[in-house]
């Protein structure tokens, strides 16, 4: 007899002891889902996790009104089909009310302006953990990322003060109006999560996909035309055969020629890949300690 | 395509040194030569190194995350790396190996299969050396692969590394060390890395990679002795599953089957394992490291914290304990103190009885005067607990054999033990 488990089913396996840990360990949780690949996974986790009961935290999505319309439909699908309760937080609502103000001019994104709105929420439902779909291997600040990574009462993260965190025992101990960021699939890399989802069958955005779409370059980047990004004369929208490796928002989320078309195609794209998968984000090329700067601010 | 899924498996190993002895290089070189590098990162680290006016490229800036480690040059934290060949997918920990930094290879240490040594050819076995050796010894890592780096440097002279090698023996045989492994490299030519090298005919062990690729860790769980944690009761209290009642938890020890007859603890009840359930149905058995959710055949009292054994197979039920205590806190430890202790999914508070000795990390004397025990010290320690934990020794067990310290105050983390 073979006492092994796969890598897969190993991630598999640590994911969901994390998931139930934050069910035990914490009084009001909640699961940050952007409609990512990386947050199907994760609902798809905590199914698991949970099953047969139903998974016991709502989902919140954080909308900057700036998704990929294929993104909100699928969102809508899945929450019915988990029969979990949604809660959005619109950033067009904190623009409106003055709560925050949106970046202007080239390259502006509402990515930023997520942040406030993300701790808004997680203050109004009086939420002690919020689980993410964050990997370590996706950026170098990621990689020190704690599986309970704790945070002050402004939601900021000291990454040099990092509570160690060892074999199995998590701590997830915190004083009143503090919460935790919670990273199950933290050791998931790109590829385990395409095998992942491939072998699970687990549905997908269809953006995800190789499709026709109207693009267009810049810096390097091709981004999908939209209503929300003013292109500049030079830059010109051309039909492509196109998929997204991340999904983001449409103004900073670049898409990749491909002609992957099925899970099997798009895996042997990432195991042959020479690009790390936030290489065509715009919000992390800002510089290089973007993603750092962003998360001590309390970004996801 | 490319990578078969069936059969990969998951080895964690974890690297410990100083900013010269070419730790930062090896990865550098593993990663690189498995493919592992992307072309962005590459670039990224071309133009950093550019900048920063020095020559090639700078590899540790791979390794280094935080902005006030890539300022200082240093690795302060510990940093998880990821790459995956068509055998097995590894995570590293990659962790400094400073004194100071005792705490983070303690921490990168803990769930380790196999612990990468790294030795200068030229210096032969130093302070830091035998440091990490007794780490890796303490947190029983079952296996210890010795890097004796830098071949190109002393002519890859066999005489060189025979020497080493004889000499780390000597020391090691003082160590609970099961599995040592020696393996002449260099890291920044690539011999024995992952390619093997015509410059060593003399040496006809397998290189760094094909090892680790290779090494057995089917037998690293503990496989004999059963432990189940209860960690969440799932109760859908839905019309489908009125009645349904399981034990999700995972597998820290044994190997639990259907029917079996099982102890609850500290009830001291039994019963029989109804049935094992998992989302993708039902399982004759399962075993460590997996996730599954245990329904039992009579409705007894259980709920997180308790453990379900067999009945004839034990932990120790226990108020007191001996533990190897790595401190974490810039408080010292307090005699006498009162602190929240962490155990499985446990939680109680203790008491520290006794401090009996404080270990030198570089010589392994023991101390037997010194009750200060301070950040990155290692102690041995008594604890009594407010009630009783379900305890292996850690050499059995490392999930049911391991405790942590949390500051009532702070809540922190302020310690890490092994059960002796």
């Amino acid at each position: 007899m073979n006492y092994n488990l796969n890598h897969l089913r190993e991630l598999e396996s640590e994911s969901i002891f994390i998931l139930r840990e934050v069910a035990a360990q914490f009084e009001n949780p909640v699961l940050m889902f952007s409609g990512g690949k990386d947050s199907i996974l994760m609902t798809h986790l905590a199914q698991k996790a949970f099953h047969p009961g139903r998974i016991p935290f709502p989902l919140l999505h954080i909308d900057t009104g700036h998704n990929f319309p294929e993104a909100i439909t699928f969102r809508d699908d899945l929450v019915e089909r988990l029969g979990v309760r949604l809660i959005v937080g619109s950033v067009q609502e904190a623009i409106d009310k003055g709560m925050v103000v949106e970046e202007t001019g080239y390259n502006a994104s509402r990515n930023g302006l997520q942040i406030a709105v993300l701790l808004d929420e997680l203050e109004k439902g009086k939420f002690d953990a919020a689980l993410g779909g964050a990997r370590r291997d996706e950026e170098k600040a990621r990689a020190k990322e704690r599986f309970f990574s704790h945070r002050d009462e402004f939601g900021q993260w000291d990454p040099k003060n990092q509570r160690p965190e060892l074999w199995n025992l998590f701590n997830g101990k915190k004083q009143y109006g503090e919460h935790f960021r919670v990273f199950p699939i933290s050791n998931w890399t790109e590829l385990d999560v395409w095998q992942y989802l491939a072998i699970e069958n687990v549905p997908l955005p269809s953006v995800y996909y190789a499709h026709k779409r109207e693009v267009f370059e810049r810096d390097g980047i091709l981004l999908a035309e939209n209503e929300f990004t003013p292109r500049r004369p030079e830059e010109e929208v051309k039909e492509m055969m196109v998929r997204c490796r991340t999904m983001g928002d449409m103004t900073c989320t670049g898409v990749w020629p491909s002609d992957a078309t099925t899970l099997e195609a798009i895996i042997q794209e990432v195991s042959t890949t020479r690009v790390t998968e936030r290489g065509a984000r715009s919000d992390d090329k800002r510089s290089e300690t973007a993603m750092e700067d962003r998360k001590k601010k309390g970004y996801f | 395509m490319s990578i078969s899924v069936d059969n990969s498996e998951l080895l964690r190993f974890t690297t410990a040194g100083s900013v010269d002895d070419g730790k930062s290089t090896l990865i550098g070189r593993m990663l690189y030569d498995s493919k592992s590098i992307f072309e962005d990162q590459y670039e990224k680290l071309k133009a950093t190194t550019e900048r920063r006016g020095e020559e090639g490229v700078n590899l540790a800036l791979l390794t280094d995350g935080l902005r006030s480690e890539r300022e200082q040059g240093i690795t302060i934290d510990v940093a998880y790396r990821y790459f995956a060949t068509p055998k097995r997918k590894f995570i590293i920990a990659d962790t400094p190996g400073h004194i100071q930094y005792t705490r983070n290879m303690v921490t990168g240490a803990s769930t380790a299969n196999v612990a990468l040594v790294l030795i200068d050819a030229r210096n032969g076995v130093v302070e830091q050396t035998r440091r990490h050796a007794i780490i890796a010894s303490l947190l029983q890592i079952p296996h210890l692969v010795v890097c004796v780096n830098k071949m190109d440097l002393v002519d890859y002279s066999e005489e060189a590394y025979e020497a080493i090698k004889e000499e780390f023996e000597s020391f090691a045989s003082k160590l609970d060390v099961v599995d040592v492994h020696f393996i002449p490299i260099s890291a920044l030519k690539g011999d024995n890395v992952v390619h093997r090298s015509d410059k060593t005919p003399w040496y006809d062990g397998p290189t760094l990679m094909y090892y680790l690729e290779n090494v057995h860790i089917g037998s690293d769980h503990n496989l004999i002795d059963v432990r189940f944690p209860v960690q969440y009761v799932v109760r859908p209290n839905t019309d489908e599953h009125h009645d349904y009642r399981g034990y999700a938890g995972r597998i820290a020890g044994g190997v639990m089957k259907k029917g079996d007859e099982v102890m609850l603890l500290p009830s001291g009840f039994t019963t029989k394992v109804a049935k094992i359930d998992t989302f993708d149905g039902e399982l004759e058995q399962a075993f460590p490291p997996m996730s599954v959710t245990v329904l039992l055949e009579d409705d007894l009292d259980l709920s997180r914290g308790d453990m379900i054994v067999r009945v004839n197979n034990q932990p120790e039920v226990t108020q007191d304990m001996e533990v190897m205590m790595c401190w974490f806190s810039d408080r010292p430890l307090q005699p006498r103190g009162k602190y929240t202790i962490m155990h499985t999914t446990q939680e109680a508070r203790c008491v520290v009885k006794e401090i009996r000795y404080k270990l030198d990390i570089n010589t392994l004397h023991r101390d037997l005067e010194d009750n200060d025990i301070r950040m990155n010290d290692i102690a041995r320690v008594v604890l009594r607990t407010t009630k009783p934990l379900f305890v292996d020794e850690y050499r059995k067990n490392r999930i049911t054999g391991s405790i942590i310290l949390i500051d009532e105050g702070t809540n922190n983390t302020v310690g890490a033990g092994m059960i002796i």
